[in-house]
């Protein structure tokens, strides 16, 4: 289930713009991998290009390796579609379907793929709901519409919707940036469950969640505004946060950055 | 513009909120007055209009055999007779040229949106699109004339109107499906992606669904356009006073074929009838722009 990502020399381009350079890093499998850094350093542009969402990009351009299990996912006969599959993907911002119920939102991916065993999708709604730390609240509303939920709702509906489909990775983009402390604690106890069969990469501005749940993280950096951000350190958590290799990183860290 | 500072119980800063000045309520009496004028010198002309039809129209229109019977064999001076035989036809032909432009229209902006994006075959389709949305009428009948009618040698029927009515409403398509793809946010497509969702099934299942009802409202606009094109009808079909029911064959009757024709009767039996269509067209324009709203509300995406 559970499957390692290695990055190998990851250039990313929107058209001209060179927007990350050179970044080689190993994702574990069964952790959680955390990126940290300052805003604009590039860390969705790094995660999205894991499962093949940055070319989605007009303009955008992928240059290097990303291995999932040895299997390079840029290769020319790979499907990208595949590739999402097995790589899922929270983003920075919640985007449920708008015509969907709030049930159907969450089975999507499911239903989208020819699954049409009412049974089967309702008990998958049920536990992606619960693990998302949703289903108390709209447990009476499924057949609502997903845009009915307020925002932090949404972005758990979201996960919710990520988790559903069972990939082997999980991308998450900044989401608890929306969510209150319970919601938020509810995710982070989602990741420590979910990291037992997937591996999982999070992206978040909050220092102490990345050192809550994550076993190594990856400090991203640019030099300068309109520089290409690159990968400074990564490290396992615990290292990062008490003595990490660079001076950057320490600066971040202790919020002496800029 | 302060007023009543003796007040000893105030504090002696200024108010946070000013007095609105008489300079203000000048500029603003003015401004609702324009505005006033302008909305009634743009109304009158309308409750105008429709105070004519309604006054030639509506009596034509209440006879009992209106909505059921032709103006067969009716003579100059003969008032009654219906307005079957035109209410056939135009919905007949709009309706055809409906089911030919929307499948094709739709795919089109479809293409252009989803796929063309800046590719050079994209950018000709828009720019044949810019100019087939400015053809005039006539032309279109035109060209079906040489095409259909000349070169293929079919007989003029209404299903050369149809085809010509195709042409016009073809642009209308395929600019409200671009317009309202183009609203679709990317978010909306990427968050299926990620799914592991293919495009054409995003495209279907996501993209569509979430446009649809702006579609669906441009289609409904479109047809109402199209339902009162004359100069094509004037080329392509011959006038007929019974009902046919055949697109393929023989003359036939529509509204404002048939406003055109009995206007040159010069009786004032001629007169009803050509007033009774007139009114039955803008009712029946007005009625689907009222279903336009219909359904732009019933598919609209729902927030609760
Ligand atoms: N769609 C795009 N087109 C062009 N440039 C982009 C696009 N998305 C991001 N960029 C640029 O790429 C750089 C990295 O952006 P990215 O979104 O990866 O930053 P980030 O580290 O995720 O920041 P944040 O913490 O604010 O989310 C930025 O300079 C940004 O302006
Ligand atoms: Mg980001």
């Amino acid at each position: 289930m559970a499957k390692r990502l290695d990055i190998q020399d990851l250039n990313l381009h929107y058209g001209k713009f060179h927007a990350v350079q050179d970044v080689s890093l190993q994702v574990h499998a069964r952790g959680v991998t955390a990126f940290i850094g300052p805003s604009g350093c590039g860390k969705s542009t790094v995660l999205r290009a894991l499962n093949r969402m940055h070319e989605v990009i007009a303009g955008a351009r992928v240059e290097g390796k990303v291995l999932l299990d040895g299997e390079d996912v840029y290769a020319s006969n790979v499907d990208p579609v595949q590739v999402r599959r097995t790589i899922g993907m929270v983003f920075q911002r919640a985007n449920p379907f708008p015509t969907m119920s709030i049930r159907d939102n969450v089975v999507a991916g499911l239903k989208l793929a020819g699954e049409k065993n009412k049974k089967h999708l309702d008990e998958v709604a049920e536990r992606s709901l619960r693990s998302a730390n949703l289903w108390e609240e709209v447990k009476d509303r499924l057949n609502k519409p997903g845009g009915s939920l307020s925002g932090g709702q949404q972005q758990r509906l979201c996960i919710a919707r990520a988790v559903a489909v069972q990939p082997d990775v999980l991308l998450m983009d900044e989401p608890c940036s929306a969510l209150d402390p319970i919601s938020t604690l509810a995710i982070e106890d989602l990741i420590a469950e979910l990291k037992k069969d997937y591996t999982i990469v999070i992206v978040t501005h909050n220092m102490q969640q990345a050192a809550r749940v994550s076993d190594q993280t990856a400090f991203f950096n640019l030099r300068a505004v309109g520089e290409p951000g690159q990968l400074v350190e990564i490290e396992e958590t615990g290292k990062i946060f008490s003595n990490p290799n660079q001076k950057a990183t320490e600066d971040y860290i202790s919020g002496r950055f800029g | 513009m302060r007023t009543d500072t003796a007040d000893v119980e105030r504090p002696a800063t200024a108010p946070t909120f000013q007095h609105i000045g008489i300079g203000r309520r000048l500029k603003n009496h003015t401004a609702t007055g324009l505005f006033t004028v302008s909305f009634l010198v743009a109304v009158v002309p309308l409750l105008w209009v429709l105070y004519t039809l309604l006054s030639r129209g509506l009596v034509p229109m209440l006879s009992a055999d209106w909505w059921s019977h032709s103006f067969y064999g009716l003579l100059p001076n003969d008032f009654g007779g219906g307005i079957y035989h035109a209410l056939v036809g135009t919905i007949e032909q709009s309706f055809v040229a409906a089911v030919i432009s929307v499948p094709l229209g739709v795919t089109v902006g479809v293409f252009l949106i989803e796929y063309g994006k800046d590719s050079r075959l994209a950018s000709t389709a828009t720019f044949m699109v810019d100019i087939l949305s400015g053809l005039p009428s006539i032309v279109a009948g035109l060209f079906v004339y040489a095409l259909w009618i000349t070169t293929f040698g079919f007989p003029k029927s209404g299903f050369a109107v149809a085809l010509s009515l195709v042409l016009l409403m073809l642009p209308l398509v395929v600019r409200t499906t671009e317009t309202m793809l183009r609203i679709v946010p990317d978010d909306l497509r990427e968050a299926s992606y990620a799914l592991g969702v293919p495009k054409w099934k995003t495209i279907l299942k996501v993209v569509l669904p979430t446009s649809l009802s702006g579609i669906l409202t441009g289609v409904m606009l479109g047809l109402a356009r199209i339902m009162g094109e004359t100069a094509p009808l004037l080329i392509l079909v011959g006038y007929a006073r019974s009902i046919n029911f055949n697109l393929f064959s023989g003359p036939m009757a529509s509204l404002p074929l048939t406003i055109y024709t009995e206007r040159k009767t010069p009786t004032e039996a001629g007169d009803a009838r050509m007033w009774g269509a007139a009114l039955t067209l803008v009712l029946v324009i007005m009625l689907i722009n009222l279903l336009a709203t219909l359904i732009s509300r019933l598919f609209a995406v729902k927030t609760k």
